[in-house]
This record gives C-alpha cells, structure tokens and sequence, in this order.
C-alpha cells in the first residue's frame, strides 16, 4: 500500500508535468483537474496512513541512498504533504478560471505548476541532502517560471532577480553539502547526525553555508529583496503559491538541518544571531507592508515578515529544555501551515479585488465591501490570522511561541511577537479602512466568478479552524521519527 | 452529549449560525433578514432563561475540550457568567428590533447585521468563557466584529473613530495577551472558580504576579474605559445609535469590567488580591474615573458625547464595586452592571430617537422636545433620574449597595465620591430634562420626519419603552427574588461563602 501511495506521491505530479507540456491551456487544465484530485487522495491517504500506523523510512524501488532515493515519512512530513495538496489544489482551481488561455504561454503553468508540486513533496519527504537539493532546484527554477508567466517587463525583471538570487542561494548551499560529504562520506542526515561530533570546524562551516544559502532562497532578512518584486508582479494564483509553499520549502531543510545538527555543530551566536535576522525581518517586513502603495505589495512584504518569525526556530530550540523545544517546534510548525493557508488565502482573494477594481492601488479599494463583500472578508479572515489573533491558527502558533519564549527566559522574542501582531493589524487594518471608504465617484465593478471567490474563503476557514483544532493536528505531527529510524538502523545492518 | 454540555453551545451559537445565514442573504432581502434576527434573538433569550434557572437550582453547565497543548477551550455557567449572558441577551432584543428601525433604507444592512450578531456572539463567549484563555479567545472576536460597526457610515469622522478604536483596543489586547501567557506559564491553565487560584501563593511568586495583575487591569481597562484608556470611547459616538447603545451598554465597556471581575474574584481571589494590596489602587483608579468622566460630560454639547462620558464615569461604579473588600460592595458593583446596561441603552435609543425624528443631535437643540415626543422624553426623563440615582429607581439601588459597602469595607471616602459623582451626573442630566420639558421650541427642527399616529417610527418606539419600564422594575422589585440584585446577592454569597 505505502509503495503505491509513495510512488503516486512523487510521479504523478512528473507525469503529469510532461503530459501538460503536450497540451494547451484548456486541455491541460481538465488534466490538471484529474491530476490535482489523485494528488489530494494519495496525500490524505498517506496521511491517514501515517496518523494510524506511524512514521516509515522508504527507499524508493529498494535502492538506497548515494544511488537511490531514500524517503523518510514521519507525521511533520505527511502534514506537509496534505498542505501541499490543500494549498496548490486551491492555487490550481483557481488559476484555471482566472488565468486568460488567450494568451498563448499561459499553458506553460501546468507543466510548471506540476514541477512545482514534485519538487515540494520531494523536499517533505527527502532523507539526504543532495536529494533534498535537487528537489530544492526543481522548486526554483519552476517558480522562476511561474513568475515569468505574468507576461509583462516587470515580471520578467522579477523572475530575473529571483532566479539570480536562488541560483546563488543553491550555489552556497551545495557548497556546505560537498563540505559535509568530503568529511563523512554520506549524504543522509540521519547518518551525518549520527556520526558527527561536537568539535568539527569544517562541518560547522558546512552547516554555515547551507543555512545561508537556504536564508536566502526563503527570503531571510536582509535577504528579502528579491521576494516582494517576485511574489507581487506574478499571477495571484502563482503568488499564493510561491507565498504559501515554496518559501517553506527551504525553511523546511533549514530546520530540519539545524534539529538534527544544530546542538553539536551551532552556537549561541549562531542561535540567536538568527533570531535577531527574524525579529528584523517581523519590525522591517511589516513597516514595508504598511507603506505599500498597492495592493499585492502589501501582502508580499508581509510574508517577508511573516518568514521571520519561522526563524525564531533556531533560539527557540538552542540549548533550551526538550519540553521548551517541542512547544517551539510545534509553534513553528503551526505557523508554517497557518501562514501557507492564510497567505495564499489573502494572496487570492486580493487577486479578486483588484480585478473588481480593476487596480491595482490600495487606495483604489474604496466602496469594494459593498460589490465583492465575500472577497474582502476572505481577506480578513485571513488577516486575522496573519495578525495572529485567536481562534487562528496563527493565534495557536503565537501562543505556542509565547510559552517557549517565557519558559526560556529569552523574553526579548516576546515583545518581537507582540509587536509583530500589532504591526500586522497597522497593515491589515489599512487595507480594511480603504475598502470601507464611501467616496468612489463611480460604480464601475467587475465581479468576478462565484468559484474564484469561493476558493480564498475555503483557505481563510481552513486557517481559521486550525486554531480550534491544533491539539490533533500537533498529534500527528509528532508522531516520531523513532520506526523511521529503526527502519534505517534495519536497513543499515543488512548487507 | 448531555443537555448541559448542549445548552451553552446553544447561546454561543445561535448568534454566530445567524451571522452567518445574514452574510448568506443577499442584501436586498430585508424581510427575512428581520426574521432570522428575532428568531435567533428569541433563541437566545430562551436558552439563556433556561441556564439561568439551571443555575439558581445548582446545575453545572460546562463543555471543554483540548485546543493547544495545556490548554483549554472551556464555556461554564455559573452565576456571574449567567449575569451577564442574561444582560446581553435581553439587550440584543430590543436592540435588533430598534436597529431594524433605525436601519430602515440605508445601505449595507446585510455587513452590519451580520457583524452585529457576530459581536453578540462575542459578549455571549465572554460571559460563558471558563477559562482566562477562552475569555481571551472572545474578548478579540469582539474587537474585531465590533470595528466594521464603528466605521458602518464609511465616512472620514468614522473611519478615524474606527482607527482609534482598533489602536486602543489591540494594544490592550497585546497588554492582555501577554498577562495571560505569563500567567499560564507560571499556573498553567486557570479555569475561573470562585476563590481564586492563588490563595497562599508562595511569596516569591507576588512580585510577577502584581505585574501580571497590572498587564490584565491595563489590557481589560481600555474596553472598560478606565482613565487613562478611555480616550476611544467618546470618538466611537459617530457610529449608528443602536451600535452606541450596544457597544456602551452591553458589549464592549461591559467585557472590559466583566472581565476585571473575573479576575479579581475568579483568578486571583479577593482575599488574595486584598491581601497583595492590588484592591486599593484600582479603587482609586476607579474613583478617579468616575469623578473625571462625570466632569467631561458636563463640558459636551453633542448629547451621545455627553452620555459616552457618563457611561466612562458609570461603568467605574462597576469596578468600584468590585475593590469593595466585603460581599456587599461586590453586589453593588455586579448588580450595577446589569442596571447601568439598562439606563444606558434607554438614553442611547433615546438620542437615537431624537435624532432619527427631529434630525436633533446637540443638547441645545433638545428644546421643547417633550412636547414633540413625550414618551420618548419621558422614558430619557426616567433613566437620566436613575442614573442621578433618584429612588426607587435602578441606579438608586446600586448606590445604595455600593454606599453600604464602602461603609463595611471601612472605605468611607468612596461614599463621598459616590455623592459628588451623584451630583455631577445630577448637574449634566437635569439641564436636559429641563430643556425637553420647560423650554419653549426655539427653531424649527433640523430634519422632522413623521411616521404615522406615533411621534416616531413604531420600531424605535416601543424599545426604549420597553427597556424604561425594566428600570423602573428592577429598583421597585429589588428586595424579590426575581431582581438583579437578589441574583447579585447569589453570586456574592457563592464567592465570599464557597
């Protein structure tokens, strides 16, 4: 069962990506629909999988890892995997209704779009970092082309700097990689982390270098620059996705990395030094936000600061007790998913408000809750999340994150917090008292689809009622990488 | 699941099922719209009558279950809780059907019912949350579903009310959020019970906790409109009248001195926070308040600025009550938020009347207004004569209490601030009453509108009628089993007796 599961989990997203390039537009979309629906049931069936029978270590048609491809399969992963579906299910209806097939590149998003969505779950599921690299690489370059797919100067100047600035991040981080591998000879994170000692200057240099080159590619202050041009010229369905997934993508490696490695080869320097990156991220991210003249821009700054409290990770777990590093593991994760669900929420339903406004300025806004009242409170919604207030997700997140901040006595990442949700509200409320505005001289409205409007309220709920049922989720979440690793010492004692 | 898990997650939801049918509708079904309106109000009224009788007889409403690690989603009723859900749900009546009235072709029904019954799902969370956590939880429900209210009209003035609203509240929210998850990490999660969590604390422990009671004082006195936070509240005027009725009668202000109650007696305890000296600033705090709101409102020609800074003087007899050390303050400031509920939202359907009907909004254009709209005048006549506190009227009963427990609690200068508070509220009310029943009209009304046989639309009659009525009732049947203040009298037994 697990085989199949496994197998439909990674191939059909390739098969269908050289399938789409065949077809056009139209015809890759009732594709993609069909693809879109087998993803979503093989990801929730590994997950119930997972959640009933545990965590496995899977190497891909028995070969292991420096020739094959080794999987590990624990609860964070399997989450992740259904967020995947969940979210680029969403980002992919809506895309097919709201992208113009008149124009012909446009059918390069399915190929893209399905490259995209390989690349996310070989990084969810990836056990050795030259894998994880590889994954990491198809992420970016079908995110470069997504980007490039809005058609105009500006995006292709985006797409530009972006693929600049993730070529140079995957540059320094398979430096680190070939560091590593040139002192232990492996590639697998679990056997890197089991051999290796407290006192390794070069595997300390190596981990370095994989975390700079993995803070670039997920916009890491000061880091950020390439995120908002990018995440804000592209198509809202391609914004949502790029702002809800692949980010998380290489936060995802990072943590992992420094979960498995931090405690011998980081430091206390090293921790909270990137803590401090996060906490700039949060202050600078959301005052950017706030001073965006439109609308998109807003929401692109804010996942610049909504990156930065993921970042949090690393002091949060650094030489802390093992309760306080679960509670802030656990908070991460949350955020994680709740910033996924909420921002491609937000991503697309401001997609719709400025086709029913037909501008794309804040200021434009003005009498758009009396026309398109679902879309802007799938706005808000949202944005009560991003502003982390309960019963959110991102509430749930906060609270977590609050607790291990206090048990650790590291109360400076409390008021990073605190101000960090009053910030959000400063940029959320603006858009909010734009849209209440009564003055617009004229009527002229577009409204868009009932499905395009639909799809950014059925995220925005879903980030709303992770806050409510968190406790189980977090369950599954946690369910070890114990059986992985048994399976792994199983496998690496038979010849 | 049995039928006291059921019962408070029927009050909780049948607001929140009706804002989500109103979101549903589409605007133009007006009528329908009303319907769901009043069912669910009636809904509510009837689940609330019932907890409130299975309380008296000792029932335990409770319904919880896990959200985060270590913490709780908790709804209970006990017979605070049942105060205030009772106070809420009898308001929300009136208040739909007034609002339906004074709504009556303007734009945007459909956004400002919906938010409407979401905010009255938020006073329901508030008052049955169990735990300082889901208090928490229904307290920021509230900000947020109460902001599209202020800022209905969508006009410049609004908007910066609204801006202002969103600055004070969430930055109390913040102050509070962080109260409580120090308090968390300290006590794990506190589920509210009548004799506090804290008696004989270890006395290392005091100095975080008085810093943590003041983080929770700040954060609950900014809807509380404590002074120095009150600054929101006579900006947030320019909202509709039956959004100023709810907000300062029922909702907002209210949360924000429920809240303090429940801290007090339900977190820390009041022997407790006597005992950490906590009592006695916030009395002061709360004396000061009352003294300064009655003299703004002296200063405030707009006749609902005027009654915003009377309720920033009113609800501080709440929290007044509360630093009492002894049972007979607490009943006084308890009961008071049930009366003061009542007498507010009397004079804000008032106002809203006179407005509505005569186009009249400053003090010095009331003029002979009694004349024009009797009943109204004199319903406005009777709550401005309780809030003087004029027995046998509402706020007589309440002064009464809170004068007896000052005397017992050997705090006598809070009777004096009660006087002086009684004179001023004597000294910006009665002027009115003499304009609308002595003065001849001097000008012509700014914008008369005529509805039929009664001297207003029949919507916005009988509510502040109805509600008169009420608070003649509560004074005159105060000493019956039926009243606030025997239930008062309940809640305090329960928490100084356990």
């Amino acid at each position: 069962m697990n085989q199949w599961l496994m197998a439909g989990l990674l191939f059909t997203p390739l098969a269908w990506a050289a399938l789409s390039l065949l077809l056009d537009f139209r015809q890759g979309r009732w594709l993609s629909w069909l693809g879109m629906l087998i993803q979503a049931l093989v990801s929730l069936g590994l997950w119930v999988a997972v959640a009933s029978n545990g965590g496995f270590y899977y190497a891909l048609a028995g070969w292991e890892a420096p020739l094959g491809i080794a999987l590990r399969v624990d609860g964070l992963a399997v989450t992740f995997v259904l967020l995947t579906a969940a979210v680029a299910t969403a980002c992919g209806l809506h895309a097919g209704v709201y992208l113009d097939p008149s124009k012909s590149w446009q059918r390069y998003f399915w190929p893209l779009f399905w490259f995209l969505w390989a690349g996310l779950n070989g990084v969810w599921l990836g056990a050795d970092l030259f894998n994880l690299y590889v994954s990491l690489e198809l992420i970016s370059l079908s995110a470069v082309g997504l980007v490039a797919l809005g058609g105009e100067a500006a995006a292709l100047r985006a797409a530009l700097r972006y693929l600049f600035a993730v070529l140079l991040g995957s540059l320094v981080y398979l430096l680190g990689v070939a560091l590593l591998y040139g002192q232990f000879g492996t590639l697998s994170l679990t056997g890197i982390a089991a051999v290796v000692g407290a006192d390794e200057p070069a595997a300390a240099m190596a981990l370095l270098l994989m975390l700079a080159g993995l803070a670039l590619k997920t916009a890491l202050f000061p880091l950020h620059g390439w995120l908002p041009p990018a995440h804000g010229v592209a198509k809202s369905p391609v914004s949502a996705l790029l702002s809800g997934l692949v980010v998380k993508a290489s936060f995802y490696i990072a943590a992992r990395l420094w979960l498995e490695l931090g405690d011998r080869l980081g430091s206390h320097t090293l921790a909270q030094g990137i803590g401090a990156l996060g906490a700039g991220a949060v202050i600078w991210g959301s005052w950017l936000a706030f001073r965006q003249p439109h609308l998109k821009q807003v929401v692109a700054y804010s996942s610049v600061a909504q990156i930065g409290y993921l970042f949090l990770l690393f002091p949060l777990t650094f030489a802390v007790a093992e309760p306080v590093s679960r509670l802030a593991q656990q908070g991460i994760t949350l955020q994680v998913v709740s910033h996924a669900l909420a921002k491609s929420a937000m991503f697309l339903a401001a997609g719709n408000l400025i086709l029913s406004v037909r501008s794309k300025r804040v200021d434009a806004l003005g009498g758009v809750s009396h026309y398109l009242p679902f879309s802007l409170f799938s706005f808000g919604l949202a944005g009560v999340s991003l502003m982390s207030l309960p019963p959110t997700g991102g509430f749930a997140a906060k609270w977590l994150l609050l607790q291990a901040s206090l048990a650790s006595g590291q109360w400076w990442w409390v008021v990073v917090l605190l101000l960090g949700g009053v910030l959000a509200a400063a940029y959320v409320f603006r858009i909010y008292r734009a849209t209440f505005l009564e003055d617009r001289a004229s009527d002229d409205f577009y409204h868009p689809p009932r499905s395009l409007e639909a799809i950014p309220m059925l995220l925005a709920l879903l980030a709303l009622g992770l806050g409510l049922v968190a406790e189980p989720v977090l369950s599954v979440l946690a369910l070890p990488f114990e059986v992985a690793a048994e399976v792994a010492a199983d496998v690496a004692v038979q010849p | 699941m049995s039928l006291s898990a059921l019962l408070p997650i029927l009050a909780l939801l049948s607001s929140l099922l009706a804002a989500v049918v109103i979101f549903a509708l589409p605007e133009s079904s007006h009528r329908l719209r009303t319907l769901v309106n009043l069912l669910a109000a009636l809904l509510k009224l009837g689940v609330v009558a019932v907890m409130t009788w299975g309380v008296f007889r000792g029932v335990d409403f409770s319904v919880s279950f896990t959200m985060l690690p270590g913490v709780s989603f908790m709804l209970r009723a006990d017979a605070l809780a049942m105060l205030f859900a009772g106070l809420s749900a009898v308001l929300w009546l009136f208040t739909t059907i007034y609002a339906v009235g004074y709504l009556e072709d303007s734009p945007n029904r459909s956004r400002f019912f919906g938010f409407f019954s979401l905010c009255v799902a938020s006073t329901m969370g508030v008052a049955l949350a169990g735990n300082l956590f889901t208090f928490f939880l229904f307290y920021e429900m509230l900000t947020l579903s109460t902001y599209p209210l202020v800022v209905h009209r969508g006009t410049d003035k609004s908007l910066q009310a609204g801006r202002n609203y969103i600055i004070y509240t969430l930055g109390g929210g913040v102050a509070l959020l962080l109260g409580i998850a120090w308090l968390h990490g300290l006590a794990g999660d506190l589920p509210f019970q009548e004799t506090g969590h804290f008696q004989g604390a270890d006395p290392a422990l005091h100095g975080q906790l008085t810093l943590i009671f003041v983080l929770l004082i700040a954060g609950l006195g900014v809807k509380a409109g404590l002074f120095p936070l009150h600054g929101w509240l006579p900006q947030a005027m320019v909202a509709p009248a039956p959004v100023s009725a709810l907000l300062h009668a029922v909702a907002v202000v209210k949360a924000g001195a429920f809240g303090i109650v429940r801290v007090v007696y339900d977190i820390y305890g009041i022997d407790f926070a006597y005992a950490l000296g906590l009592l006695e600033p916030l009395a002061w705090l709360a004396a000061f308040t009352i003294i300064y709101g009655s003299v703004r409102a002296l200063w405030q020609t707009d006749l609902k600025r005027r009654l915003a800074f009377s309720t920033i003087s009113q609800v501080s007899y709440i929290i007044l009550g509360v630093t009492l050390f002894g049972p007979l303050g607490a009943v006084g400031g308890l009961v008071h938020l049930l009366h003061q509920g009542i007498m507010k939202i009397t004079l804000f359907f008032c106002a809203g009347n006179y407005a509505e009907t005569l186009g009249v909004h400053r003090v010095d254009e009331l003029d002979g207004a009694g004349a024009r709209m009797p009943a109204t005048s004199v319903a406005f006549t009777l709550a401005a004569l309780g809030m003087i506190g004029v027995p046998p009227l509402a706020g007589f009963v309440t002064k009464w209490a809170l004068g007896a427990g000052a005397l017992a609690a050997e705090m006598e200068w809070a009777i004096l601030v009660l006087l002086v508070s009684s004179l001023l509220n004597a000294a910006y009310f009665l002027p009115i009453v003499y304009r609308l029943w002595f003065c001849p009209i001097a000008a012509p009304w700014p914008a008369e509108r005529r509805w039929g046989r009664l001297e207003t639309h029949a919507w916005l009659f009988w509510p502040p009628l109805v509600t008169t009525l009420m608070l003649v009732l509560v004074g005159l049947l105060a000493a019956t089993f039926v009243s606030p203040l025997s239930w008062a009298q309940l809640i305090a037994v329960r928490m100084y007796l356990p």
